[in-house]
């Protein structure tokens, strides 16, 4: 019964892992190598804004940390991270273009300095614009049923809802929010970003039909990340699994497994 | 000449054969580059009688990573992203720099605050690192009163340290120099052919393979008012910054590690998040005099530790990829690189490998 051939679609390139990490914060890029390797993951998000690919000059610089993410063998999915206004974001995306050779972009748009909440109004801009210009945009949103319809309209085919903000490690927060949108959406390919702290909710949300997980911080900052990556990428996979096999509905009583009709039975009837 | 390779691997570049060479000890050394790994390696070959040289492309010991280097020594809250060997050897490291001069090392130990809402964070680092004591608030409060009193935890590293590594720079050099060792500024000239032994110690400018720049960004504040007395690193999300403090009420802050060799100015952005820090950190720094802003780009390996990598064809043993970590490892890495030479041991953390990496056309460089 095992589905052998469930693979994920993102902007027609065709997956078969379903979890994606970013590259900030691993105490070494031998590490984070490590660690993209263990957890089976094929794409790998890059911050233009920070880690530049291109030396002053704008000549590559050889034995730089592009270079080295370029040898981990993973699709390259640049972002935004950083930007504060649709303008802002539009002309990071252009550069990434330019830089990573992709149309790829993971779009945020930071609309709250300190929780790096997004501003899904300047997101739904920035989007619009964007897909106009040719982008294949992966926005990075908060799990609002209103808004996804809004990033769809924009010209998405992908979504990357939050399950909680990013860093905080607090797991889906609103499982209702997920639910609302992965429900009226079931075609869409959703990736939850942001705010998975542990495998147990990386599984989880899997569960709940999504169709890969992104995280950094929780790989990255844990105490021994390469085995975390590996944690997190098994976890994600038991989810998937779960959610196609079809969970049992959990109810109110309990129910033996195994059949008791004929036998005798002690006690309060 | 006293030189004879004793024995050789004959491994090619990047090989992991160990090379060994077999030098008496009154062998001349050039020494590329003036920065930590350059001074702590001709300090450490003076010390055994070698006669040395350095050659330094600057006009003076300022300007390269090593100048704004923060200059904390502190082997135990470093084991929070490094490998175990930092935490390990780290002390043997203090004990050197204190030999280098009376002052130059202040035994205050490190501070580590949260904010308030970040107490996971000071929770994951005292998980990740030992040789620390858990502080309420009163206890912080009574180590460095200038401190914001909103600070309800800390963790208190006692054994660890700090200088000033620019004094500490300019210490080491005149430690060499009472040993008969010189330096020629404004040189970038290759000596093979006329030493037995060089060392390249360039850093960035060394052409090495697989070596990346990492970007650091400092300030140097100066606050009358403040009397912080050791290193203060306050966890943060999205701001991680220490303060260490130099002599006369002046403080180095810093903290980013930004994956770019791009060597321009400080950024706005790094700088207004460092000052947001530092106020929040020190209400007092909101007084401080701006008195120097500075980057420097630290050459580090995919693993983040430093090599010893040695060239048999030009003769030239490379000492690179410090990260940051250019004070607490140099003095480890220059005792490997003389035991290597001059006694024919290979230290276990930092063995001498093979590399060649000098191509024959740079020796155009040398003098004739």
């Amino acid at each position: 019964m095992s589905d052998h051939h469930d693979h994920l679609s993102l902007y027609g390139r065709q997956l078969s892992s379903r979890i994606l990490l970013g590259t900030a914060q691993y105490p070494s890029p031998t590490i984070l190598s490590e660690a993209v390797q263990r957890s089976g993951c094929e794409i790998i998000t890059v911050s233009l804004r920070r880690e530049l690919p291109k030396g002053t000059d704008g000549q590559s610089s050889g034995g730089s940390f592009w270079d080295l993410i370029q040898k981990m063998g993973a699709h390259i999915l640049p972002n935004t991270a950083g930007c504060h206004t649709a303008k802002e974001a539009i002309l990071t995306a252009k550069m990434a273009r330019d830089l990573f050779k992709t149309n790829w972009i993971k779009l945020e748009v930071i609309g709250h300095h300190d929780s790096l909440q997004p501003d899904i109004f300047a997101l739904v801009e920035a989007a619009r614009n964007l897909v106009a210009d040719g982008f294949e945009v992966f926005p990075y949103m908060t799990d609002d049923l209103v808004l996804a319809e809004r990033l769809l309209a924009a010209g998405c085919k992908v979504l990357m809802p939050w399950c909680a903000p990013i860093g905080s490690a607090q797991g889906p927060v609103n499982v209702h929010g997920l639910r609302a949108i992965r429900g009226n959406f079931p075609d869409v390919p959703m990736i939850v970003d942001a705010g998975l702290g542990r495998p147990s909710h990386a599984t989880q949300v899997m569960e709940l039909g999504f169709d890969a997980v992104l995280l950094n911080t929780a790989v990255a900052k844990a105490g021994d990340p390469a085995l975390m990556a590996e944690a997190f990428g098994k976890a994600t996979e038991a989810g998937r699994s779960a959610y196609l096999a079809g969970m049992l509905e959990p109810r109110d009583m309990a129910v033996p497994s195994t059949p008791v009709i004929g036998q005798a039975v002690f006690g309060e009837l | 000449m006293s030189v004879s390779d004793i024995r050789d691997d004959g491994a090619g570049s990047g090989g992991l054969a160990h090379p060994s060479l077999c030098l008496s000890s009154s062998v001349n050394i050039h020494i590329r580059g003036a920065g930590v790994a350059g001074l702590c390696a001709a300090l450490a070959f003076a010390r055994r009688g070698a006669k040395v040289l350095i050659s330094e492309k600057r006009p003076a010991l300022a300007g390269n990573a090593s100048w704004y280097a923060g200059g904390m020594l502190a082997p135990f809250c470093e084991r929070e992203s490094a490998e175990e060997v930092i935490e390990r050897r780290g002390l043997e490291s203090i004990g050197w720099w204190d030999g280098i001069g009376q002052d130059l090392v202040s035994h205050n130990g490190t501070l580590v605050v949260a904010p308030p809402r970040d107490q996971a964070d000071l929770a994951r680092f005292a998980r990740m690192t030992n040789g620390h004591r858990l502080l309420d608030r009163q206890g912080v409060a009574e180590l460095e009163p200038d401190l914001h009193d909103s600070f309800v935890k800390g963790l208190f590293y006692s054994d660890e340290a700090h200088m000033d590594p620019r004094l500490a720079l300019e210490q080491v050099l005149s430690c060499l120099e009472e040993l008969g060792g010189e330096i020629r500024f404004c040189s970038d000239l290759s000596m093979v052919g006329q030493c037995d032994l060089e060392l390249d110690c360039r850093g960035m400018a060394s052409p090495l393979p697989d070596r990346r720049g990492v970007r650091g960004e400092m300030l140097l504040l100066y606050a009358p008012d403040v009397r912080l007395t050791r290193t203060i690193r306050l966890l943060h999300p999205r701001i991680p910054l220490y303060v260490v403090p130099r002599a006369n009420h002046h403080f180095m802050v810093g903290a980013t590690m930004i994956e770019s060799d791009h060597d321009g100015a400080i950024t706005a952005r790094s700088m207004m998040e460092f000052l947001n820090a530092a106020y929040a950190l020190v209400p007092a720094f909101g007084e401080a005099q701006i008195i120097e802003a500075g980057i420097g780009v630290r050459p580090a390996f995919a693993d983040n530790l430093p090599r010893l990598q040695y060239d048999k064809a030009q003769r030239t043993l490379s000492i690179n990829g410090y990260y940051r970590h250019g004070y607490a490892l140099g003095p480890l890495l220059a005792q490997a690189a003389v035991g290597w030479a001059l006694d024919q041991h290979q230290d276990a953390d930092f063995p001498v490998t093979s590399l060649s990496y000098l191509s024959p056309s740079s020796l155009n460089e040398v003098a004739q």
